[in-house]
């Protein structure tokens, strides 16, 4: 059985940080080169946690299932990163970020974890600086921030709408220098399926080369997880087609225990869904809340164009509602403010499923060409996809599932309840509580990446020898290879009549219906029937075409099915099970006129499910949350 | 509406490929191109054949996975897209759509329209980045840029590393994607102790990848997806020449005693 | 030496050796055509031209061996170039559609290839007076031109040149900028100015000679060289 230490050092939060640097092991600086570390996924935590290691001296190994690491899914976050600069002389402060994002996680987050975070924002802005991050800025040279939703100042930094892109391609180039030099060995095309445990510690990995199929285990003294989250469970998102849990979801089954599932991320700003044959749901960023307003006609059924709906029948929902933060509620808010509207029949678009969000005010007061300078590739994107300008006509936006709060649990060191193994970035549950703040994703990943792991593996490490295992000789990573080959073949032999993606469609249905914006105990307890049923079926009738000898990407993906089916069962058990409303996990049980209600007497915990063997239930620890800082209350964004 | 497909199959690097005719039916103008590529490919697997092999991921034009020759242009038709972000509307009923790999020595093909394209990766490690180690960074408002600077800087990083600038190029080069690289650090003042190494290695290795030249033909700058202009293939010569008059390699004497 | 060797070694670097011979060549080719337009002022500016081309002849073969040497340099470049450029692609697409493409700079190499062969015949045929050039007569280009040109086959073939030579000003003049990478930066890179306009002007001015020699604009005339008694 498993057992949750958090490791949080004493001593008051501000300290804690510093004090813990001090107190931690170090590797003296000619015996890192004798430690190999394997780190999995190179988004924003791998790729900079891979880069600072291999600049510290270890050997790194990096895997990636992409072609190339720049590809990975922070990638594709537009709006911004948020840092305590306070360089707009607008009252911020480390103490003001940590307090928005603890509550912003509606008192779900640990707060060591999150004060640690807000620390270090501010030397995240600094380095991504000296790499090139061409950062937003002012005529005069200096920095230009925006704000974002949670927040009442202007931290957030930004690059157009491409910042994880550009923070990405600064933590790409760093990783790539070390490539060049030696210290990383970058693999391409590898994709995780199995973390190798000897002894009690997380040794290495089973990877397939997704190009020739062969399957290949690697050893190392560390392995560091930095791949991301499983919003893909839901089948619709706004996460990549690859994006997936497996690598996560293997670890969990040899011992790292799962926290929080059920929290996941509902976006308010999403193109709506066009039809049936959508693949993926396309995200306007949340900057674009900072000039638009959200509204739908008062009257229910309102068919008339927008143009034609007058200000005296329009309701701006969020301004009505909570009119100190307005359009700039925090996403779980606003999402499920669009959901009660269109659950209201007030929703516009096809099948009602959409809210305005509309700049017509914005474009009278600054002008078209102002807008167009802060959002023109957005709006294109958005023209691109619907066909309609939103220049003259107001955006149509709905919610969609954009992140997942929950993950691999991990100490204050970032480290799984597997001793070895660390849990970077989306992956782990560490910081966001139940809801996470915009522009704070960015901020957690290069945190982890740079600044937190770097130091952290360094204790872990300087308690172990370094020692090479024979990774084709040692019976547990012979036998992971065998178990791997094993799964691929089987997928294979099934050659049943449906395809995976439909099996994939339809558990994200059930996920969606049962386990999204709103859940109650019966929709989870229906979910919980369905969802092992058609695990059932997808052993037993999936169809896997061609071989497992060469790119084969619907093999890739029915491995990840496979995960997702099991995920699915957890997220819904976990949310069964949390019976009050916080952040994004929302049960239709636990409200105050419509607004979520939390139970911190009963829920003020972390839930660590530990993996108990196949068809099994997991097995449910708790981590107590603590409070020291801030005082728990009532969200109130009014 | 009705289309017929022209795609390129080849189930391997070392084996024949040809062009495969699929008539599609019931297309929808609000699908992706890449969304139709997966009505096919389900078609396909419940007919028993082996689905294509396309590279995607994250479906709104950041990732550059996707890589579709579109009738002879890189990404189809719309200017400023990726194949992912092309819609069918951009087609009418009863076309006839050719789709190919990237064609290129320096991206050899992998899978029917999945090509390998480390060599840009290559590129960037010949030099495209800021040596500057975690940890060492001064405040970031300590560096002043100018807004215009940064802005023609961006536009130059928004490079998301597809490939249609070496596809559309009728000297399969590499110079818009290279160009991009050094003039996004080149403008910045944080690019500048490494500029004249940057052009010289990264130029370097664009030639030993095997990529062709530039002829200034505007292919490229027409293919990108990010619209990039072919004003940083400009700024890239302009780096190079310098470097390769004035840079000197360091002598191996620092760091005595 | 080897960072030259370098240097020319490179893909940019044989792109600036072809835009540095190239603007050696456009010059000559504005002189060149200067000079010619003397065909309408008669024999004797013509005569009076090639005299004083050779006021001093160690400088006369000093500019014919650096012209000699950038037509080679920018030919060899180019060559290079185009055989790394076929290598580049080993397989062709079924269906192409170039965009933005012009006609200049898809026919630059093989309109290249005829400017080489018509430099050779030029100069056997107008310097050296070796090939279709009855008459020939040293230091009287008006009557050499007058009566080389007489034959509309031969005249024919100085106006495609010349037609060449247009389009490879027209693309050439616009790329050397960019290649030299002194070009200021625009928002319409592909907008072309001056090329227009020098491209426009080296054909009227050039093709003026040959078209005027067929239309009979250049009128028997006594030769200088005999009247001076050379």
């Amino acid at each position: 059985m498993i057992e949750l230490n958090s490791n949080i050092p004493a001593g008051p939060v501000e300290q804690k940080w510093d004090k813990h640097r001090f107190d931690m092991k170090l590797v003296n600086p000619a015996n890192k080169r004798k430690y190999d570390v394997i780190v999995v996924g190179a988004g924003l935590a791998g790729a900079s946690a891979a880069a600072t290691m291999a600049e510290l001296g270890y050997n790194v190994s990096c895997f990636v299932f992409h072609d190339s690491p720049r590809r990975a899914h922070s990638i594709a976050a537009q709006g911004g990163i948020n840092a305590a600069k306070n360089y707009q002389n607008d009252g911020d402060s480390v103490q003001r970020l940590f307090y928005d994002t603890v509550k912003g996680g509606d008192f779900r987050a640990r707060e060591a974890n999150v004060y640690r975070l807000a620390q270090v924002s501010v030397n995240i802005i600094d380095q991504c600086v000296a790499q090139g991050v061409p950062f937003a800025r002012e005529y005069g040279g200096l920095l230009a921030n925006r704000s974002f939703g949670g927040a009442q100042v202007s931290r957030t930094f930004y690059a157009r709408g491409q910042t994880g892109q550009q923070l990405l391609l600064g933590a790409y180039q760093a990783l790539e220098r070390q490539i060049a030099l030696g210290k990383v060995k970058m693999h391409t095309h590898a994709e995780m399926l199995d973390v190798v445990v000897v002894d009690g510690r997380a040794r290495g990995i089973v990877v397939r080369n997704l190009l020739t199929g062969e399957v290949t285990a690697h050893s190392a003294d560390a392995v560091v997880l930095a791949t991301g989250g499983y919003g893909n469970v839901f089948f619709l998102s706004t996460n990549a087609m690859y994006a997936n849990v497996t690598a996560a979801w293997r670890a969990h089954k040899k011992g790292a225990a799962f926290a929080n599932p059920c929290y996941t991320q509902i976006h308010p700003t999403c193109i709506p869904v066009s039809g049936e044959h959508q693949s993926k749901l396309t995200l306007m960023s949340e900057s674009l809340r900072n000039d638009g307003r959200v509204w739908v006609p008062k009257k229910q059924g309102d068919n008339r164009a927008p143009s034609q709906i007058p200000e005296s029948e329009r309701d701006y929902f969020l301004e009505r509602k909570y009119p100190s933060f307005g359009n700039l509620a925090p996403r779980d808010i606003a999402s499920r403010a669009a959901k009660e509207a269109c659950d209201d029949g007030r929703g516009v678009g096809p099948g009602g499923l959409g809210v305005y969000l509309d700049f017509a005010e914005s474009i009278k007061r600054l002008g078209q060409k102002t807008i167009s300078e802060r959002y023109g590739n957005l709006f294109d994107m958005y023209q691109r996809i619907t066909d309609e300008n939103p220049y003259q006509l107001p955006m149509r936006i709905y919610p969609a599932v954009h992140y997942t709060m929950g993950g691999t649990w991990v100490d204050y060191n970032l480290m799984s309840t597997v001793p070895g193994l660390h849990v970077i970035g989306e992956a782990n549950f560490s910081d966001h509580g139940a809801n996470r703040l915009g522009a704070s994703a960015l901020m957690q990943g290069l945190a982890d990446g740079y600044f937190v792991l770097p130091y952290t593996i360094g204790n872990y490490l300087a308690g172990v020898k370094p020692e090479k295992v024979d990774v084709t000789t040692h019976p547990a990573f012979t036998d992971a290879v065998r178990a791997v080959k094993a799964q691929g073949e089987q997928l294979l032999n099934i050659k049943g009549k449906r395809t995976v993606d439909s099996f994939h469609k339809e558990l994200g249905k059930i996920m969606w219906d049962k386990c999204g914006m709103a859940r109650s105990r019966e929709g989870l307890q229906e979910a919980l029937v369905e969802i092992p049923k058609l695990r059932e079926e997808f052993w037993r009738n999936v169809n896997v075409p061609g071989s497992g000898a060469s790119l084969n990407q619907s093999l890739e993906k029915a491995g990840r099915v496979a995960d997702y089916l099991e995920l699915g069962e957890l997220m819904c058990r976990d949310a069964l099970h949390r019976e009050e409303s916080c952040g994004g996990h929302f049960r239709v049980e636990y409200q105050e006129d419509g607004e979520a209600k939390r139970n911190d007497e009963e829920f003020a915990y972390v839930a660590a499910w530990e993996w108990t063997g196949d068809g099994q239930p997991q097995r449910l620890h708790k981590e107590p949350l603590v409070y020291e800082n801030v005082k728990m209350a009532t969200r109130s964004y009014k | 509406m009705r289309l017929t497909l022209h795609v390129w199959r080849q189930s391997g690097p070392n084996t024949a490929g040809k062009l495969e005719t699929y008539p599609m039916d019931g297309v929808e103008a609000d699908m992706s191109f890449l969304e139709m590529f997966d009505m096919l490919n389900d078609k396909l697997t419940l007919e028993g054949k082996e689905p294509i092999a396309f590279a995607h991921d994250c479906r709104e034009g950041i990732c550059g996975s996707c890589n579709m020759m579109i009738s002879g242009q890189a990404h189809g038709p719309w200017k400023g897209a990726t194949t992912c972000q092309l819609h069918m509307r951009a087609f009418k009923d009863g076309d006839e759509i050719w789709v190919e790999p990237w064609r290129a020595k320096a991206f050899p093909m992998v899978k029917d329209l999945v090509v390998d394209r480390s060599a840009f990766d290559r590129i960037i490690q010949a030099g495209g980045y800021v040596s500057v180690n975690t940890g060492g960074a001064r405040d970031a408002n300590e560096i002043l840029i100018g807004k215009e600077v940064v802005d023609e800087s961006m536009d130059a990083a928004a490079c998301i590393g597809c490939g249609a600038c070496v596809a559309a190029c009728p000297n399969a080069s590499a110079s818009l994607f290279t160009g991009a690289k050094i003039t996004h650090l080149g403008l910045l003042p944080q690019g500048q102790p490494e500029r004249d190494r940057r052009a010289l290695a990264m130029v370097e290795q664009m030639d030993i990848e095997g990529f062709g030249h530039c002829t200034l033909t505007g292919e490229c700058q027409e293919a990108c997806p990010k619209e990039i202009s072919i004003d940083v293939i400009k700024r890239m010569n302009r780096d190079y020449a310098v470097a390769a008059v004035r840079y000197v390699e360091p002598k191996e004497t620092a760091g005595a005693g | 030496m080897s960072y030259l060797a370098r240097f020319w070694d490179s893909t940019i670097g044989k792109k600036f050796v072809m835009a540095i011979t190239g603007i050696v060549g456009v010059l000559f080719v504005l002189g060149h055509m200067s000079g010619n337009l003397l065909m309408f002022k008669g024999a004797e500016a013509m005569h009076e031209y090639a005299l004083l081309l050779r006021t001093s002849m160690p400088l006369l073969w000093a500019a014919r061996g650096g012209l000699i040497v950038a037509v080679l340099l920018h030919a060899l470049a180019a060559y290079q170039l185009t055989q790394r450029s076929n290598a580049a692609r080993p397989q062709q697409y079924a269906k192409t559609a170039p965009q933005v493409t012009t006609f200049a700079a898809k026919t630059i190499r093989w309109g290249g290839v005829l400017l080489l062969a018509f430099i050779v015949f030029h100069i056997l045929h107008m310097t050296l007076g070796q090939v279709a050039a009855p008459g020939f007569v040293h230091l009287d280009p008006y009557n050499n031109v007058r009566q080389g040109l007489a034959n509309p086959l031969v005249a024919g073939f100085y106006v495609l040149a010349i037609g060449a030579l247009g389009l490879h000003l027209y693309h050439g003049t616009w790329a050397v900028f960019r290649t030299l990478g002194i070009a200021r930066p625009t928002p319409t890179p592909l907008k072309r100015r001056l090329s227009v306009v020098l491209a426009a002007a080296v054909v009227l001015g050039f093709a003026a000679i040959p078209i005027g020699a067929l239309a009979g604009a250049f009128p028997d005339a006594p030769s200088p060289v005999m009247a001076e008694g050379h």
